[in-house]
């Protein structure tokens, strides 16, 4: 993991090239975390594979209602060479839930990018193909985010199928 | 709602069956592409996955899997518990490779609480991932065989599965789902004449590996079907995010294990199979050398087993052994809050990589502060690697790939979540 000083040098390196990417920086528990602006998502990943971090791991979806902006991407990302990790975070509110694809640079966060999609609605620009993946295609809302009910799934009971009844309702 | 009409327009803008890479058609044949849909009930598919395949003639041409049918949300059903109720829920993802579930959450939960684990815990706990370890290459040997048309190798890989899970059965009481490896610990010491039957299954199960490899590789039709099938080089892997095995036939030496050891891995001697060419005989044959080396291990964690307690000490977070609650009031009332409201975690974000028999299985828990988990994901292998399918199997005959893909070992429970 960047120790806390190697945190502050990336940073300072990428705030001397997009002047307002970098937002915040976080070190916890031995783990290096960069807070980033959502418009310079696509860059400061580019940046960081400069860098050495040639591994995207993974992508999490995150909703921290009732905190604003509340909805949140982090990157995973991993260094093979020097066996480090960082992770790339960034928070969208709900209404402007826009982030721009890391799909053609890493063609890895395709299904990783749907789920987010799929889960909280945050909507990828530039993914070549985001439709839900783990939900049906017709379902309505977005499962994850934490004021989606447990439970208030309309259920389809095939006592009400035989006679017509509409179970949505 | 506008996202939501938004998301209708999208879909309506975009046609499931566009093949995603380019189809080049051979010259002066006049061929038409036939799309069908395989699974998601099919045999073949290990689980419950649909995959759209486009195909001239036999050979496949593009291939999209489409996944989601045993989703059961068990991530959101994770939020609603108080965590150490989420370690039974998180097991269920990827049903052959419980102990990692359980390891990669618990991990991430120790490393938010910031808790120590004993030695003999950390060793209890990488004897049994081993044991899981092996079962999971079991149960994929078996079947991948059994699609290959070897029926035999399916009874011989179940009769060595059958063993572990009664070890597993004798360590926790139960054979699947053990709820073993708990926040802190493990839920209970080995019990008497554990390590003895380990230690017996140590000694056959090499001669039954033996006998395996020696059923696959002395087999011409294995060899025929299975050698320069389906390879993809190492730049394509990394670039699609593929770890574990897969990457490991492929010639790239990653394992978590030993490049960012956890639970005392750096303990043990142990190598790290790697194949040359990537194709399915090296992913079979770095399986079966893995389960070599992973008998290993089994032998080293019985040999220096530590002694100390198998789970930790703070009663804040691990519950206090019964013959405490005879006798003292803090550990009774302890006992009672873990029980009804379970532990606080201070609020946090960690992420917590190990490598399972898939990849790397990570599992991401944010806590506010409270005690249930403000979310849980697990970055599951399974998931991953399935994208690597179409490339992998593309201009091969529809026969390759089920072989291919059962060369993958994709989970659906994990897939789906």
């Amino acid at each position: 993991m960047p120790d806390a000083t190697g945190l502050e040098l990336l940073a300072a390196e990428l705030r001397e090239q997009q002047a307002d990417a970098v937002r915040d920086t976080e070190h916890f528990r031995g783990k290096a975390a960069l807070h980033v602006d959502p418009a310079a998502i696509r860059g400061t990943l580019l940046f960081l594979r400069e860098k050495g971090f040639e591994f995207l791991a993974s992508v999490h979806g995150l909703d921290y209602y009732p905190e604003e902006p509340r909805l949140g991407v982090q990157y995973e990302l991993l260094s093979m060479a020097n066996l480090d990790r960082i992770t790339v975070k960034l928070r969208v509110p709900t209404d402007a839930a826009r982030v721009e694809s890391v799909t053609p640079d890493w063609p890895t966060a395709d299904h990783q990018e749907r789920e987010v999609f799929d889960m909280f609605g945050v909507v990828f620009d530039g993914h070549p193909d985001l439709r839900r993946i783990l939900m049906p295609e017709d379902y309505e809302g977005f499962p994850q985010r934490r004021d989606f009910p447990i439970g208030g799934e309309p259920i389809l009971f095939t006592k009400d199928e035989a006679f017509g009844r509409d179970y949505t309702a | 709602m506008t996202e939501i009409s938004d998301y209708r327009r999208q879909e309506d803008a975009i046609d499931v069956n566009a093949p995603r890479q380019p189809v080049v058609l051979g010259e002066g044949i006049e061929q038409e592409l036939l799309t069908i849909n395989f699974g998601p009930h099919h045999p073949a598919t290990h689980g419950v996955l649909r995959l759209l395949v486009h195909l001239e003639g036999e050979v496949v041409r593009d291939l999209k899997p489409i996944i989601g049918y045993v989703h059961t949300g068990i991530e959101k059903t994770a939020e609603d518990k108080s965590y150490w109720k989420v370690v039974p829920i998180v097991e269920r993802m990827d049903y052959l490779a419980y102990y990692f579930n359980a390891m990669a959450y618990c991990g991430a939960v120790e490393t938010l609480v910031g808790v120590e684990v004993p030695k003999r815990a950390q060793y209890l706990r990488v004897m049994h991932l081993e044991l899981n370890r092996i079962m999971s290459h079991l149960v994929w040997l078996g079947t991948s065989a059994l699609d290959l048309g070897a029926i035999s190798m399916f009874w011989y890989c179940f009769r060595e599965r059958e063993t572990i899970l009664d070890l597993f059965e004798m360590s926790s009481g139960q054979r699947m789902h053990t709820r073993y490896i708990q926040v802190g610990g493990v839920i209970e010491d080995i019990p008497p004449g554990f390590a003895e039957r380990v230690r017996a299954f140590c000694e056959v199960m090499p001669d039954r590996i033996d006998s395996y490899r020696d059923l696959l590789e002395k087999n011409e039709i294995v060899l025929q079907r299975l050698r320069n099938v389906g390879a993809l080089g190492q730049d394509e892997l990394l670039a699609l995010g593929v770890t574990g095995p897969l990457l490991r036939s492929a010639g790239h030496p990653w394992d978590l294990r030993k490049a960012m050891p956890y639970s005392s891995y750096e303990d043990f001697e142990f190598m790290i199979p790697v194949g040359t060419l990537g194709d399915n005989y090296d992913r079979f044959f770095v399986r079966i050398a893995e389960m070599y080396e992973s008998v290993k291990i089994i032998e080293q964690c019985l040999e220096g087993l530590p002694e100390g307690p198998y789970i930790t000490e703070d009663r804040k977070v691990a519950l206090p052994p019964r013959w405490e609650l005879a006798t003292s009031m803090e550990a009774l009332i302890h006992h009672f809050k873990l029980v009804t409201e379970g532990f606080r975690v201070p609020p946090g974000e960690a992420y917590y990589p190990i490598e399972s028999p898939r990849g790397e299985l990570g599992c991401f828990v944010r806590s506010d502060g409270s005690s249930k988990p403000a979310r849980v994901h697990m970055r599951d292998p399974s998931f991953v690697n399935l994208q690597a399918t179409a490339p992998m199997v593309k201009d091969l005959y529809i026969a390759d790939m089920i072989a291919t893909l059962a060369a993958l070992d994709p989970i659906l429970g994990g897939i789906d979540r």
